[in-house]
């Protein structure tokens, strides 16, 4: 999966399948979505495109769900909050330090909601909470917050 | 009393005529600018009937469209999204400004009109129109395409070249000396360079300022703050549009989705009002004699835009009918052509300008689409003709719809 900002119409998410197909979402500024399959004999043209509503979209994501899911909270509220797993490599600058000093959200506006460790989910970290390399920190904020966020934990 | 009734029939008459040529052009499918411009010629100087009561708002009202007009721009862009094309694409904006801004302006010293004029046409002929663009790749179902980000990055170029380019055509058409002229470019350039700083560091904090439940404070406080940063920006002879602008740019994120379902309506309107008021103040008498250099023109930009998306294109290792495909799409010329010339021909320099510029986007508003659509199938074709053929053979190919074109306009 890579993302491709298309300044002015939205943000494009690339996905190349096992069997080697590509197929790709544009989520546009207005919330509303294009899912995008490509030609076979020039791989850089739309074969197909098809706009969805947000309502549309959310349709094709119950279908393409695994049963029993629960509605994601941020994409149904609409006030254009995105959640982001950031790494946290092991090289990093914040590896034995606390989430405080990163001056998270100070800084960019975005929250760490939960820290995923192995196989446990900490959630709500407090300030005082040690960051270690190879943790997986869930960022919720606009989406220049989350990117801001993404760039701080980034620091080697 | 009676000059208002006067005023209310004549302005009401106009917008009712824009709304029947706006749902003419959805029926045709194509872009309403052409039909505001010749909505305009017919009214005003020489044509049918010329207006009294409402000339003087519709002059103010085609200011507010300019302002809102850039100021929707900047909404789209974040700053950081404009930092980063600049980072790693400004050399896809150096061949843009090179071969489609200076055809214009050796057009223009050609004619003999001096240099101002030719600063101002070079802008004319530089500047696609993001607006007609999007829509074209939208209609398309091109916007998935790998091309797309390459297309999108020129414009963006475009648009914040744009704000370097306005101040200097602002101070030029003044006739502000160059030491004048000077300051008043570093100060466009610090005012611009300090809007985005501020805006990639505390965009947050403004957004903060601004933001509000309710839609109509927000309304006021947007709108009231634009058009008093683009005053501002009047006043220090920055020109108006570039503030608002950068008003734009400061404002994006969470605000500006809201700004902008509320903005569209209000700048659809003042927009169409500018393009009217531009045609207003063109003579239809005076088109005939310059239509043969706007289509030399139009034909020869038409070439270079395609020469500049296929080189962008190929620099960003899109496959050869990308390339065609981003080079078509770029041609088209629309609303920031005519602000550039509007600003030149509310100056008063060069009669033939604004005559020029309307014939020219007349001709490439509605030719773009069309290369869009076709010059990367044309240019296949003539590959098939003769293989082997490079970039040469398919540059006179696309040539060919738009002579096609040209003569269907």
């Amino acid at each position: 999966m890579s993302t491709t900002p298309l300044p002015g119409i939205g943000v494009q998410y690339d996905l190349t399948t096992r069997e080697h197909q590509h197929l790709s979402v544009i989520a546009h500024l207005d919330g509303t979505r294009t899912v995008n399959v490509y030609r076979s004999d020039d791989p850089d043209a739309c074969a197909q495109s098809l706009h969805l509503t947000s309502g549309e979209a959310d349709t094709l994501v119950d279908a393409l769900m695994p049963a029993h899911h629960s509605p994601n909270l941020l994409s149904t509220t609409g006030l254009g909050l995105v959640a982001e797993r950031v790494e946290l490599s092991s090289g990093a600058y914040w590896n034995g330090r606390t989430l405080g000093e990163t001056q998270m959200r100070t800084e960019t506006g975005a929250s760490v909601v939960a820290v995923l460790r192995r196989a446990e989910a900490i959630p709500s970290p407090t300030p005082a909470f040690r960051l270690a390399g190879g943790d997986t920190l869930i960022v919720i904020g606009t989406r220049e917050g989350v990117e801001a966020a993404a760039a701080i934990l980034g620091r080697e | 009393m009676h000059s208002s009734a006067i005023f209310l029939i004549e302005f009401g008459a106009i917008i009712l005529g824009l709304g029947l040529l706006g749902r003419l052009a959805g029926r045709l499918q194509f872009s309403p600018i052409p039909l505001y411009l010749l909505a305009g010629l017919a009214f005003g100087t020489g044509g049918l009937l010329p207006l009294g009561a409402s000339e003087e708002f519709v002059a103010i009202g085609a200011e507010i469209g300019v302002i809102l007009l850039l100021l929707m721009l900047g909404l789209e862009y974040t700053a950081s999204d404009l930092v980063s094309n600049l980072k790693t694409q400004y050399p896809a904006g150096l061949v843009d400004f090179a071969l489609n801004a200076v055809p214009g302006a050796l057009a223009a010293l050609l004619m003999g009109w001096g240099p101002v004029a030719a600063v101002v046409l070079a802008g004319v002929t530089w500047i696609s129109s993001s607006g007609v663009i999007a829509k074209v790749m939208g209609d398309l179902g091109r916007l998935g395409n790998r091309e797309t980000p390459v297309i999108l990055s020129v414009l963006v170029l475009e648009d914040l070249a744009m704000a370097v380019f306005l101040p200097i055509v602002t101070a030029l058409l003044a006739g502000v000396s160059l030491a004048a002229g000077s300051a008043t470019l570093a100060i466009a350039l610090a005012v611009a360079g300090a809007v985005l700083f501020v805006a990639v560091r505390y965009g947050r904090l403004i957004s903060r300022f601004v933001s509000s439940d309710d839609p109509e404070k927000l309304l006021l406080v947007v709108l009231g703050l634009t058009l008093l940063v683009a005053g501002i920006a009047q006043q220090l002879q920055v020109s108006a549009a570039v503030g608002a602008f950068l008003v734009g740019i400061a404002l994006s994120g969470e605000v500006a989705e809201g700004t902008h379902t509320l903005l569209s309506p209000l700048r659809d309107l003042f927009a169409a009002v500018f393009f009217v008021f531009f045609g207003l103040h063109t003579d239809p008498a005076s088109i005939p004699p310059v239509i043969l250099p706007a289509l030399a023109l139009a034909v020869v930009t038409a070439l270079t835009k395609i020469a500049t998306g296929y080189w962008a294109a190929r620099r960003a290792g899109v496959g050869v009918k990308g390339r065609w495909r981003a080079g078509g799409t770029l041609v088209a010329r629309g609303e920031f052509s005519i602000v550039i010339a509007g600003l030149a021909v509310s100056a008063g320099i060069e009669p033939e300008l604004g005559p020029l510029a309307t014939a020219y986007v007349l001709v490439l508003v509605v030719v773009g689409p069309l290369t869009a659509r076709y010059t990367e199938p044309i240019a296949a074709w003539i590959g098939r003709r003769r293989s082997g053929g490079g970039p040469s053979a398919g540059q006179a190919a696309a040539a060919k719809p738009v002579r096609d074109a040209v003569g269907r306009v």
